[in-house]
């Protein structure tokens, strides 16, 4: 080989992999382990999406992956004490506490928790030993390792995670709260792996926070993946608030058995570029699924949006609202897909994409899709992008109100539509109030997590 | 308080306004009547501060201030209020940080502290039940859903929240049954004070059944072409703009 040759990003995570194969698996367990080789097959023959593809086509992927982070396959001791960061923000939201630092676990105060009413919360890894049948049940069944390169990525490199486990018939009352934190001195690339499991019956509020907490650059992508087994009713927030220095990937995989409820709803307060993918599959008859997204983007931060759901079966119910707000140069994109297969008759799907640019030189794609093969549904699509209503802010300025505080409500207006689907209120309040102190500028890179975190 | 001195004014470079004069004091309660287009809603528009109207000509001065030096939300703050002839419905802006936001403003202006949060609410329900509002409205986004009968109270709770020098009603009587009508009437003539003044613009002589005016003026081509006392008013019903078109045309 001729060593002068440069070799592209895809070459160099495939040899990171091979010199690291060892590392990687003593650090991580079971089902984890045993679906790598397969997922760098998958990334060998798929590379990085580029913008050739319909999914990827406002985002150079690949040209991110070339800067040079540092990855680490052991997790690094960084001594710190938590109540040193965080601060309590809200004493009312009482939650179940999870903590990842540069994507390991946090042995704070355990790597896994057993509760009394069954229920788990910890490390992947770790619940991959403990309870590898469950694991390996679930592990990596969702996530498309054959479609999606970034996908196959996080499948053959990570190692670990946060694990929910609720078990049959059980209603967790209190939120469950997972919050990333990323701090490093160097630039640094983090790839782990959520899994989430609600049984039949089962009911749990579940917010994930993502941090960065120090200025260095960073490059996260990461795969959830989510089981709500029949009848069960799942809540998932995610809180994007890093640094204009950092590049986010999440992929979100779920699936719905019968008459099941699942939500999501994605607020992206901050980041450098930011792309949120979320798939669901509507698996069998019943089910209900809500997704949101609000992205507040300004500068030269660029948020992409992409959905996938797929109504597999009849009767199931959903319904999709992602907003954006852009600022000074941000561009954003949005491409939602429902489909809905031959045999989902009296299916009702809703998606609708609305946007507001506040100046000239932001730009928005939006890419809204419906495909139907099914005769009996009901089902519609739409997206808009538009200014502020002037109308509405001379109305408030009439009533003595400045004309920058018009924005502003008018804008914080625009983004509660998306903020008030959020079912716990103190989330909701404390989500309002972040947005809010986003809009005005008040907010940049958060030291404080935002949410309860003590 | 308000005197206009030959206003012209006109959007798009169409003139609407062609030479308008009008004299508020304190204590009076003005009425300017006159048929579809002309110029009424532009007069009030102009007055609070729209600018996609373009001001070509003469002089308004508010509390002795010269009333183009100020912003709209000056303009409010100074005592300006205009009730909307269509309220702008805005989702996502509940009533509650709406009307404190502004109130606050207003408070601000004057040199008071803001309200605190259960002195606000107390106020609110004082002056809903002064102007005879649902309360369920105030939970609800500004005028988002709301019929053209609540919005129009709306407008009157807002005014009777910021206690306004003079307020523009602009055909606030339109669209609103006989109760609805008189509930509005009602909340206007409970605001009225010695110390503040109101234009009321109408099609109709009804609403002037319930709000007494102490003048009336008619309004055709941009200009006013008449000046009388409530009798005007009576008159214009029994003949119709017609008689006022005629005469003028000639």
């Amino acid at each position: 080989m001729n060593p002068t040759a440069k070799i592209s990003p895809r070459e160099e995570f495939i040899n990171l992999y091979l010199e690291n194969l060892d590392l990687i698996t003593e650090n991580s367990a079971g089902a984890l382990n045993t679906a790598r080789q397969s997922a760098l097959e998958n990334f060998k023959l798929l590379g990085f999406p580029s913008t050739k593809s319909e999914k990827y086509k406002y985002m150079k992927v690949e040209a991110i992956f070339t800067n040079d982070f540092e990855k680490y396959f052991t997790p690094k001791c960084i001594s710190f004490n938590v109540d040193d960061i965080f601060r309590c923000d809200i004493p009312s939201l009482d939650t179940y506490l999870a903590l990842t630092l540069n994507g390991f676990y946090l042995n704070n105060p355990n790597l896994l928790s057993v509760f009394e009413n069954g229920v788990i919360i910890g490390s992947l890894a770790e619940a991959a030993k403990k309870y590898p049948n469950v694991v390996a049940k679930y592990y990596n069944t969702l996530s498309e390792n054959d479609e999606d390169g970034l996908v196959a990525l996080n499948t053959a490199f990570s190692q670990d995670g946060a694990f929910i486990y609720i078990p049959k018939g059980i209603k967790v009352e209190k939120p469950i709260q997972i919050i990333n934190l990323l701090m490093s001195d160097e630039q640094q690339m983090v790839q782990y792996r959520n899994l989430i499991i609600a049984e039949e019956n089962s009911q749990a509020n579940i917010a994930i926070c993502d941090h960065t907490l120090s200025p260095a650059k960073f490059l996260s992508n990461v795969v959830t993946e989510v089981f709500t087994n029949r009848n069960a009713n799942i809540d998932v927030v995610c809180m994007q608030n890093q640094h204009n220095d950092s590049t986010q990937f999440t992929h979100i995989f779920a699936k719905q058995e019968r008459d099941s409820n699942f939500s999501t709803n994605t607020i992206s307060l901050h980041g450098g570029t930011i792309r949120n993918n979320v798939n669901v599959l509507l698996n069998d008859e019943g089910c209900e699924n809500h997704t949101y997204g609000l992205a507040l983007v300004d500068r030269t931060q660029h948020v992409d949006m992409y959905s996938f759901i797929d109504h597999a079966k009849p009767n199931c119910t959903s319904n999709e609202l992602y907003k954006a707000i852009l600022d000074d140069e941000a561009t954003g994109a949005f491409n939602g897909r429902i489909l809905v297969r031959r045999d989902a008759q009296k299916t009702q799907a809703f998606q609708s994409n609305n946007n507001l640019l506040l100046t000239t030189d932001t730009r928005m794609y939006t890419k809204p899709q419906l495909e139907i093969y099914a005769d009996d549904v009901k089902c519609s699509h739409g997206a808009t992008v538009g200014q502020l209503d002037m109308d509405a802010k001379f109305y408030m300025q009439s009533r003595g109100i400045s004309e920058r505080e018009s924005k502003l409500l008018l804008m914080f207006g625009f983004a509660h539509d998306v903020v008030g689907n959020i079912k716990i209120e103190v989330l909701r309040d404390r989500i309002d109030e972040l947005v809010n102190k986003r809009l005005r500028g008040e907010l940049s890179r958060c030291h404080n997590c935002p949410m309860n975190c003590c | 308080m308000l005197t206009i001195k030959n206003l012209h004014a006109g959007i798009n470079g169409n003139k609407i306004l062609n030479g308008i004069n009008l004299e508020v004091k304190a204590g009076e309660i003005h009425a300017i009547m006159g048929p579809n287009g002309s110029g009424k809603s532009t007069l009030s528009a102009v007055l609070a501060g729209r600018d996609i109207f373009e001001v070509t000509q003469g002089e308004i001065s508010f509390n002795g201030k010269d009333i183009f030096e100020m912003s709209p939300e000056e303009r409010s703050r100074e005592g300006l209020f205009l009730s909307f002839q269509y309220p702008i419905e805005i989702p996502g802006v509940s009533m509650v940080n709406f009307m404190k936001t502004a109130l606050n403003e207003h408070r601000k202006y004057k040199g008071l502290d803001p309200l605190s949060a259960s002195d606000f609410l107390k106020l609110m329900r004082e002056r809903k039940e002064l102007v005879e509002i649902d309360s369920a409205l105030t939970n609800r986004a500004v005028n988002e859903g709301f019929s053209g009968g609540e919005k129009k109270k709306n407008e009157i709770f807002q005014m009777a929240m910021l206690e306004p020098k003079l307020a523009i009603l602009d055909e606030t009587d339109s669209g609103l049954d006989i109760d609805a009508l008189r509930i509005v009437a009602n909340g206007v003539n409970k605001l009225k004070r010695p110390d503040n003044a109101t234009i009321v613009i109408t099609h109709y002589q009804r609403l002037l059944d319930y709000i007494i005016p102490d003048f009336v003026h008619i309004l055709y081509n941009g200009k006013i072409v008449k000046t009388g006392g409530k009798e005007l008013a009576m008159e214009l019903e029994d003949k119709g703009y017609d008689w006022i078109k005629d005469e003028e045309d000639i």
